[in-house]
């Protein structure tokens, strides 16, 4: 009875699974240095570009998938993957209206603010199909007040002193296994360049979109904030459905100099495979921002719905004094999902302050493990961190894991931990029932209570996407 | 009040119930007329509270047999909630807390999803505000209670007392008080008793499940049930309260059971 009500809330079904019929440019499967220099020629790069990739490509061969987290899955054949795939379109675009109706339609239907809509929601979007930006909007009103939002691949081409600066400065070409990967095979992302003294006028966005089945999505995003300059960024994720397993392995740096601010928002909603688990985005992600200047703030938002394997800690490398990371987080699985998401906060500078927030939800037979790591250096005198990491279970085929990492080799650092454990039962739903609530409401309004904490550092349109995706209804919770 | 004209509002007939397979209601007939106080009584294990969360539409049991009227309507074929916004109120014995969810906006959902199911306006969050502040005094509650998670850390007292304000605010017209006196220290007991009889009118009818008698100095009772196996054994007045208060339940059960022993303990 209530226990249905609960399974068919958390089991609605997957709205952005279809697959647009547009012809596509994709590489044959397979990876080696050629695959690389393809894709290398593809996009017309720079020697030092290609000599990245290579480097990173001879740097990958040596390491081996990561064992270390609470994940499960059959070995990814790295050999089977497409690692470029491109809309064909036959001539470069001067305006959105330009663009291939089928994309436009498919972004309509993921509800993604393209043209008109854009303005009037004030968004800028970076727009990326498969592996290429197919339109970024906003771009005039942003360069007037000297911001670059551009595709990375333009950003090559246009502003090469500045990616070449930056691209690998945060995470090493050599960081991880799916960093390097990334590093390797990237082939596009967004780019945005905030100059000294300068705030974001409107939010960036960038959607991401898979759509071929054996492609992989290898997108790389680098935001740079000059001193003072602040912005907030939003990223939105979507994928059809197929029976098979498509990779994602993302990176994405951050750097914040002097008095900068940056906040970076997801909604993932990857296609999580079916209810027996077939299928599903395996999204490794890499994800690190550097407080490089003195009372610099990076803060990371993320709500995370879907992928059938989610493994991901947006982390704040704390080098600059007075420096501020934050990380807020829900992680909802469910069916067979598996998440091992959490972050990193490495302190460096003095009196660097971190605050970690997580919610994870386990509906299921699904696996939700946080992961977190809170670094206190030697020279970080008078740093503090706060970390709070609650986990909430639907039913009771699901587990919940909190995997705390905590070092402090500075004997004024001042680390907090609090855990707690929920479970969404029968007593609970029955006494909202009782006053006239029904389930469904009643599951909606104790999981929005769950996430209060995170929802509200969402931009406000995230927050009620997020807020939609969880099949939450403000009425009567907001107040 | 007794009137025996007035409107029957619940109306139990050879209600049978059983949870886990086990039967606990083996043939309940009771009936609560407007302006009725019935206490119910009996030693643990005889079925007082499974009779309310039956009542209410608890999942984890099952009726298998008899009737139940709630002001002519067939209360069974209602959902829990949906009894609710008929008018049956349920106060817990145990108020699960809601770790999250504000006190106000839970209350105030509950009102207006009544409200609604009865065909009547919604309160917008500052009429609603106003309205809930005038019922929280009834009961001595601090308007802080609002900002505060539906009974999230709570003491025993306070969650008693945001039972009867919730019964308050939804003005039901059958109650149905779960042990609503345990916990509490005399000082609260006599807010909670208080609050219930200023609530209580010639058009609703409350139904009180207690141990003891204590509750029923506060809240004088027309009818006082003895239940005992899933099976009311004895209806009397005030006086019957009283009497078992003194003599216990052996004298009311055949021999000495073992739930006459659980009685006694």
């Amino acid at each position: 009875m209530s226990s249905t009500a609960i399974q068919e809330l958390v089991n609605q079904p997957y709205k952005h699974g279809f697959v647009t019929d547009i012809e596509s440019d994709t590489a044959a499967k397979g990876l080696n240095e050629d695959t690389i220099r393809f894709i290398s020629a593809k996009k017309n790069e720079p020697e030092w570009l290609l000599e990245f990739r290579l480097k990173a490509y001879r740097h990958w061969l040596t390491m081996t998938p990561p064992a270390w987290s609470n994940v499960k899955y059959p070995e990814i054949d790295f050999q089977n993957i497409s690692y470029y795939s491109a809309p064909k379109s036959k001539k470069k675009l001067a305006s959105m209206d330009e663009v291939d109706p089928e994309l436009l339609k498919t972004f309509e239907k993921l509800g993604v603010p393209m043209n008109e809509r854009a303005a009037l929601a004030g968004v800028a979007v970076d727009v990326i199909f498969d592996s290429v930006s197919v339109a970024t909007t906003y771009k005039q009103k942003l360069a007037d007040v000297g911001i670059i939002f551009c595709s990375i691949s333009e950003a090559v081409r246009e502003h090469p002193e500045l990616v070449r600066k930056y691209m690998g400065s945060v995470i090493p070409v050599g960081d991880n296994f799916y960093a390097a990967l990334n590093s390797a095979v990237f082939t596009d992302g967004s780019f945005c360049y905030i100059p000294k003294g300068v705030k974001c006028p409107m939010e960036l966005s960038t959607y991401f979109r898979i759509n071929t089945q054996d492609s992989g999505q290898f997108e790389r995003t680098l935001i740079v904030a000059e001193d003072g300059a602040q912005v907030s960024y939003l990223e939105g994720c979507t994928a059809p459905k197929f029976d098979t397993n498509q990779l994602h392995a993302a990176v994405v740096e951050l750097v914040a100099m002097d008095n900068a601010d940056i906040k970076y928002s997801t909604v993932q909603n990857w296609y999580a495979g079916d209810e027996k688990g077939v299928g599903g985005i395996y999204n490794f992600v890499t994800k690190r921002g550097l407080c490089k200047g003195v009372n610099s703030r990076i803060s990371w938002t993320q709500v995370e719905t879907g992928s059938a394997i989610t493994w991901k800690y947006p982390s704040c490398v704390l080098r600059g004094d007075n420096s501020v990371g934050e990380f807020y987080s829900v992680a909802l699985t469910n069916h067979y999902q598996q998440a091992d998401t959490g972050t990193k906060m490495i302190h460096i500078g003095k009196n660097t302050r971190s605050t970690i927030v997580s919610k994870g939800i386990s509906a299921g037979h699904s696996n939700n493990s946080y992961r977190g790591l809170v670094r206190i250096a030697p020279t970080a005198t008078g740093a503090r961190n706060y970390s709070q990491c609650d986990s909430m279970l639907i039913g009771d085929q699901c587990g919940a894991n909190t995997f705390p990492y905590i070092e402090v080799r500075n004997p004024s650092g001042k680390v907090e931990h609090e855990a707690t454990t929920s479970k969404i039962g029968e007593d609970q739903l029955f006494y909202f029932q009782s006053r006239g609530i029904g389930a469904e409401e009643a599951v909606s309004m104790i999981i929005n209570g769950f996430c209060k904490d995170v929802f509200q550092q969402l931009p406000m349109e995230f927050a009620v996407e997020a807020t939609k995706l969880l099949g939450l209804k403000l009425e009567g919770s907001v107040g | 009040m007794i009137n025996s004209n007035a409107r029957t509002l619940l109306d139990i007939r050879g209600l049978t119930a059983t949870v886990a397979g086990v039967t606990i209601l083996k043939g309940i007939d009771l009936t609560v007329r407007a302006g009725e106080v019935h206490a119910i009584m009996g030693p643990n294990g005889s079925g007082k509270s499974t009779l309310a969360k039956v009542l209410a539409g608890h999942p984890a049991y099952e009726v298998t047999g008899g009737t139940v009227l709630l002001e002519g309507k067939d209360l069974f074929a209602l959902a829990a909630e949906d009894r609710a916004r008929a008018g049956l109120f349920l106060g817990f014995q145990y108020p699960v807390e809601i770790p999250g969810v504000s006190n106000s906006s839970f209350l105030r959902l509950s009102y207006n999803t009544v409200q609604t199911g009865r065909g009547r306006d919604e309160l917008d969050p500052l009429e609603f505000d106003d309205y809930v502040r005038e019922k929280m005094k009834l009961l001595e509650m601090s308007p802080e209670f609002l900002d505060r998670s539906v009974n999230d850390g709570f003491s025993g007292g306070e969650k008693k007392r945001n039972e009867i304000l919730q019964m308050a605010i939804l003005e039901p017209r059958v109650s149905i008080l779960d042990e609503t006196d345990s916990g509490l220290d005399i000082d609260a007991l006599r807010i909670v008793a208080g609050g219930v009889n200023k609530l209580l009118s010639a058009d609703n009818a409350c139904v009180l499940v207690t141990h003891y008698q204590r509750l029923l100095n506060y809240i004088t009772p027309d009818y006082v049930h003895v239940m005992e196996s899933g099976r009311i054994i004895k209806t009397g007045d005030k006086a019957l309260a009283l009497e078992l208060e003194s003599r216990g339940y052996d004298w009311l059960l055949d021999g000495g059971t073992s739930a006459s022993a659980k009685a006694a303990a």
